[in-house]
């Protein structure tokens, strides 16, 4: 098996730019991704995307071929379509890619597996042709694919950016159905100083709304009720906005309320988690330099809570530093000296969060979906069966796997955790650090027996 | 399948044959599975093994486990493979229960 002095797990804004500082200082890095092109969510197929997508996608995309160009270093092993499904002591990490299991080592790695969609369950939110607003991104970025007559539903920065890409192509949306409320906006001027420091972002997002509006894309703010219907496939969406019942005929739903980090990988390694009440979500506890509390492991990016792609890259880079201090690559002072003018980077990006997370809150109805909504999509459990759960005297969501099949489906409670934690503690009066998650086991990702057989002791894994 | 897809593509790429369900389908070579059946106008990608519920992809990014087709006989994430001449694409009826 292979070693290497780390391990980097994604591919994002974090892990790239971890991996090209790490190798500066003279570490041997591995950087494993499930995708075939580096890139991450954001930069998503980057390097493939030509001239015409780049500019439907705008500059802050196209810039991401900086770090995906900074990844050709003699002590960076890319290793791209590599799904990673455990990590084991010591640290011994197994992934498999084209239908093979394969194995590498390393003295510390770094989790940079970004961030999930969060769950919105709504009513027919189950549906063909519902899908999340970043995968009609990933439509656009990876395959150059746009939905004809779509319904983006929800709130935040990233509705916005995507409908302006969809209006740059030539499809606009038919409508934008927004959750938002007045009264969110006004509590988000409370952070509005913040906000003013990272006054780049506010610029930014007028210029998304201006065009949106230019291309009357129409916008209902305020929506609740939102239902999708249709039989076999998405057919309308339905909601009442400032007191009006609407119908909006359409063939795709994009659904976004925001997005959460993933923290599988994490969670499996046992890392302890702590719920945020300003970003509705669990995030691991990570020292100054992103290490968690199990010695070596490290999480960088939207992984460790929702900073965006700048300040994820900023963080790699941290996480970078400290590896190589303990690694005995880099002196202390000189970690803390490259490490400054980081941390004042970081705290730049970091300034507008809480105007945008207080004006953009997760949409009311699909954090405390109602009682016929399914909100586990794998073994379809609806929100009431949980609460019954509750009524019988089940706390936590691993208790409820013994009452139900909730989070036992293959996406291992990525689009259902995080709701089945708030609907427990809602129905038992108990805060979600009581309450707690799902418990991680390896592997991460199905894996095939096919896949185990074929895998070789002595690959390389490449 | 729909006469004119909910989805439109903005490049033109060579084609390659493929069957979904034993009905042929020309495919952009190389272009993401899941992408290029939505494309072809494929709306339901399996149905669920609970309730038999149609399914079809949700999140593009090998997260959600929607997109699950069964390919050359091996239950596999549409979104996350490339388009091959001569794919037997089916749709999946079980999940990865039978995985480790
Ligand atoms: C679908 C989606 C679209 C987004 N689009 C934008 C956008 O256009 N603009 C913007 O500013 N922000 C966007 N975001 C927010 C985004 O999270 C950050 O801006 C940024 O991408 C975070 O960088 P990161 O390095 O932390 O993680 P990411 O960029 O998310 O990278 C994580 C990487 O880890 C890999 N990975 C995860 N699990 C595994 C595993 N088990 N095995 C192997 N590899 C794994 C993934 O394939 C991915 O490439 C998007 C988020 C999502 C979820
Ligand atoms: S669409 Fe979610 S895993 Fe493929």
């Amino acid at each position: 098996m292979e070693r290497f002095d780390l391990a980097i797990i994604g591919a994002g804004p974090a892990g790239m730019a971890a991996a090209r500082e790490a190798a500066d200082l003279g570490l041997a890095v591995v950087l494993l991704d499930e995708q075939a092109r580096p890139g991450g969510q954001i930069y998503r197929d980057v390097e493939r995307a030509g001239p015409v997508r780049g500019d439907i996608l705008g500059e802050d995309y196209t810039a991401g071929t900086r770090l995906t160009q900074a990844l050709l270093h003699d002590r960076i092993r890319h290793i791209a379509g590599a799904v990673l499904w455990a990590i084991e002591d010591g640290f011994c990490l197994s992934y498999t890619q084209d239908g093979r299991a394969a194995q590498v080592s390393a003295d510390r790695v770094l989790i940079a597996t970004g961030a999930l969609e969060r769950p919105m369950p709504l009513p027919g939110w189950t549906l063909p042709g519902v899908m999340t607003a970043g995968a009609g991104q990933i439509l656009l970025k990876q395959s150059g694919v746009l939905a004809r007559r779509a319904v983006l539903v929800g709130s935040g920065p990233l509705l916005y950016l995507i409908a302006a890409q969809m209006v740059r192509a030539g499809t606009p949306p038919l409508a934008l159905v927004e959750t938002q409320t007045v009264a969110d906006r006004t509590r988000a001027l409370h952070h509005i100083s913040g906000a003013l420091r990272g006054w780049r972002y506010l610029v930014k997002g007028l210029k998304l709304l201006a065009q949106i509006t230019r291309a009357r894309v129409p916008r209902h703010t305020g929506a609740t009720g939102i239902a999708i219907e249709g039989s076999d496939r998405a057919e309308a969406v339905t909601f009442t906005s400032h007191g009006r019942a609407h119908r909006i005929d359409c063939d795709t739903v994009f659904l976004h309320h925001g997005v959460v980090p993933n923290t599988q990988a994490a969670r499996s390694l046992g890392v302890m988690h702590r719920w945020r009440r300003d970003q509705a979500c669990f995030s691991p506890v990570l020292d100054p330099w992103g290490e968690t509390d199990v010695p070596g492991i490290y999480v960088a990016g939207d992984g460790a809570g929702i900073v965006g792609a700048k300040a994820a890259e900023h963080a790699g880079r941290l996480a970078a530093l400290a590896v190589a201090t303990s690694a005995g690559h880099l002196g202390q002072g000189e970690r803390d000296r490259r490490a400054k003018r980081l941390r004042l980077a970081l705290d730049r990006e970091r300034a507008v969060r809480p105007f945008l997370d207080a004006a953009y809150p997760p949409c009311v109805e699909a954090l405390a979906p109602a009682d016929g909504t399914i909100i586990c999509r794998c073994e379809e459990v609806t929100a009431g069966t949980i609460r019954s759960h509750a009524k019988l005297g089940c706390l936590g969501p691993n208790q409820s796997k013994a009452f139900g099949r909730a989070g036992m489906g293959p996406c291992q409670g990525r689009y259902c955790g995080l709701t089945v934690t708030a609907l427990l503690a809602a129905a038992n009066g108990r805060t979600e650090d009581d309450t707690g998650y799902y418990r991680i086991r390896p592997p991460l990702k199905p894996v095939t027996l096919g896949e185990l057989a074929a895998m070789d002791d002595t690959s390389d894994g490449a | 399948m729909k006469p004119v897809s909910p989805f439109l593509e903005l490049d033109e790429t060579a084609r390659v044959p493929v069957t979904f369900d034993g009905t042929p389908l020309d495919l952009p070579q190389g272009a993401n599975l899941a992408a290029a059946l939505l494309v072809a106008g494929v709306d339901v990608f399996r149905h669920t093994p609970v309730s038999g519920a149609p399914r079809a992809p949700f999140c593009m990014m090998g997260a959600c486990f929607e997109c699950l087709v069964e390919i050359d006989g091996v239950v596999r994430q549409a979104c996350m493979i490339d388009v091959t001449a001569g794919m037997d694409i089916r749709k999946a009826h079980e999940d990865f229960r039978g995985a480790v």
